[in-house]
């Protein structure tokens, strides 16, 4: 497989099923993994660095579940292509700043990325559509299992998987679900759910993890501790919080249909007005009003757009995709204008 | 309007900064405000954030000495830790031990892992030298009472003793 075939076709966390797809986007496990006494990647010369990336490689094609996978070595990459997996969220914006000595792995599903020479050796990556956490827990326990036969990770019996950062050590273990919760930031109540949150030892991020803002009414809440529990405890720990934010989430949407229709009705037609009609539009107000689109679908004011196609417009529209599309170099005016065709050819029918 | 920085591209970010208590607009082109906010990203870097983190730790008291360790695998002593708030190699976890074990505890509210173990460690362990020298850790664990470390031990000792043998994906509680 090519970087350009993935343009072709979405990837399976943006299909938009799975349990609670109406609010949940996606639910995402990542596991960070060293081999033992090797150098961590910030810590290593390029030599050693390249030839951890390459025992790696060798013992992921060992892998029966990854037999189907695609290689890129970061340093053969060019800018564009490298934000082209960022905005798919197979790879993190660290792995796309400095290339040395680093590879992404992703199968041809993209359900799977594997980075190499991150902030770890391994950073593993298991991402579904939906809220299901567990499935994608199965999923990693999987290829863990079946790296570690390969691989002689770094472990202790006393604190676990050992990582460049100690707040990764233990389980090395991150669950986050990216979740739309549009009714909640409308009535203002938001910020009482998330400071709930964040006194739980739960983070919440943006869109794009680490450091970003949360954009569209999406938020990505994880774990923040990941020594001192197993890794069931840690999913039933993130479920149970997820699923009282889903209900908060739903009992608003509730008071905005009862209360606010009109009001609702016409932002969500207006905003899909705006998409329709305009010849220029910004990433970001683009993003903003997709929001109150796939709101106005999830609760059904709008019938004849499915929420695939829109949660394949929020990726489509990123500043990398829009210039693989048009296999060629934009600047931001120019990405504007082809936003703007691009998203009307999507919703005029 | 020209960016700023490099007064030849049009800016098209524009950024409000506070600096001493002293606000500043600048307006950036797309190039100059990536370096921008590479180099704002290391100034709040996590480095600081756990080099603050571990002197507030219990017990170990840091001092010129101790910044001097250093790990006999990778190179890497204890002043680079701090500075950087990354690890050189999986072996600084013994090199650091002193130090790292109560900024672990800080970090997590624990520094005992409960979680899976790789498949080539986990079967090993369930021989029944294994047991053995367990009970010897809860009798020591017992005597100086810390019962949270015995009660774990007791449990992992319960759990092996009652796994079956065909259970290759057993995981240490």
């Amino acid at each position: 497989m090519k970087l350009d075939d993935l343009l072709s076709h979405s990837s399976e966390w943006l299909k938009g099923s799975g349990p609670n797809s109406d609010i949940v986007i996606s639910s995402r496990i990542r596991l960070a993994r060293n081999i033992m006494a090797r150098f961590f990647p910030h810590w290593a010369d390029k030599t050693q660095g390249d030839e951890t990336s390459g025992i790696i490689y060798q013992a992921i094609q060992k892998v029966e579940y990854l037999k189907r996978n695609t290689y890129f070595k970061l340093s053969e990459m060019d800018t564009v292509d490298k934000q082209f997996l960022v905005e798919r969220h197979l790879m993190s914006r660290e792995q796309a700043s400095k290339p040395n000595s680093k590879a992404v792995v992703i199968d041809d599903d993209e359900i799977i990325s594997i980075m190499i020479n991150e902030e770890d050796h391994l950073r593993l990556q298991v991402m579904k559509s939906g809220f299901d956490l567990l499935d994608a827990w199965e999923i990693m326990n999987r290829i863990d299992d079946a790296l570690s036969k390969e691989l002689s990770f770094a472990f202790s019996s006393e604190y676990g998987y050992l990582t460049a950062c100690p707040t990764n050590t233990g389980t090395g273990m991150r669950g986050s679900v990216m979740l739309h919760l549009p009714a909640l930031v409308m009535l203002r109540t938001i910020d009482k759910v998330l400071s709930a949150i964040a006194k739980l030892s739960f983070t919440t991020r943006g869109l794009y993890g680490e450091g970003t803002q949360a954009i569209g009414n999406f938020f990505q809440i994880s774990n923040q501790i990941s020594l001192g529990h197993n890794e069931d405890e840690i999913i039933s720990n993130i479920n149970g919080l997820i699923r009282q934010v889903i209900e908060h989430e739903e009992t608003a949407r509730g008071v905005l249909l009862k209360q606010q229709k009109t009001l609702l009705e016409d932002r969500v037609w207006r905003s899909l007005g705006i998409l329709k009609n305009s010849f220029i539009i910004s990433s970001q107000e683009t993003t903003e009003l997709l929001s109150m689109l796939r709101l106005g679908i999830d609760l059904n004011i709008i019938k004849d757009i499915d929420r695939r196609t829109v949660n394949e417009l929020f990726i489509l529209i990123q500043p990398a995709h829009l210039q693989k599309l048009e296999s060629k170099k934009l600047n931001s005016q120019e990405r504007d204008i082809k936003r703007a065709s691009l998203i009307r050819s999507k919703l005029i029918k | 309007m020209i960016c700023d920085v490099c007064a030849a591209n049009p800016a098209t970010v524009h950024l409000t900064e506070i600096v001493d208590e002293q606000m500043t607009e600048l307006h950036l082109c797309e190039e100059c405000a990536k370096n921008k906010s590479s180099e704002m990203e290391q100034q709040f870097g996590l480095a600081d954030l756990l080099a603050g983190l571990s002197d507030l730790g219990k017990g170990a008291i840091e001092t010129k000495e101790s910044l001097k360790i250093k790990c006999s695998n990778c190179g890497m002593t204890y002043a680079d830790f701090k500075k950087v708030g990354r690890l050189g190699c999986s072996e600084c976890y013994n090199s650091f031990r002193k130090y790292l074990l109560p900024l672990l505890k800080r970090i997590h509210g624990s520094n005992k892992h409960y979680g899976k173990m790789p498949l080539v460690l986990a079967k090993p362990l369930k021989t029944k030298s294994d047991i053995e020298e367990l009970k010897v850790k809860l009798q020591k664990a017992v005597s100086i009472e810390d019962f949270e470390e015995a009660a774990r031990i007791r449990d992992i000792i319960k759990k092996l003793e009652n796994s079956e043998p065909k259970d290759k994906n057993q995981t240490t509680q």
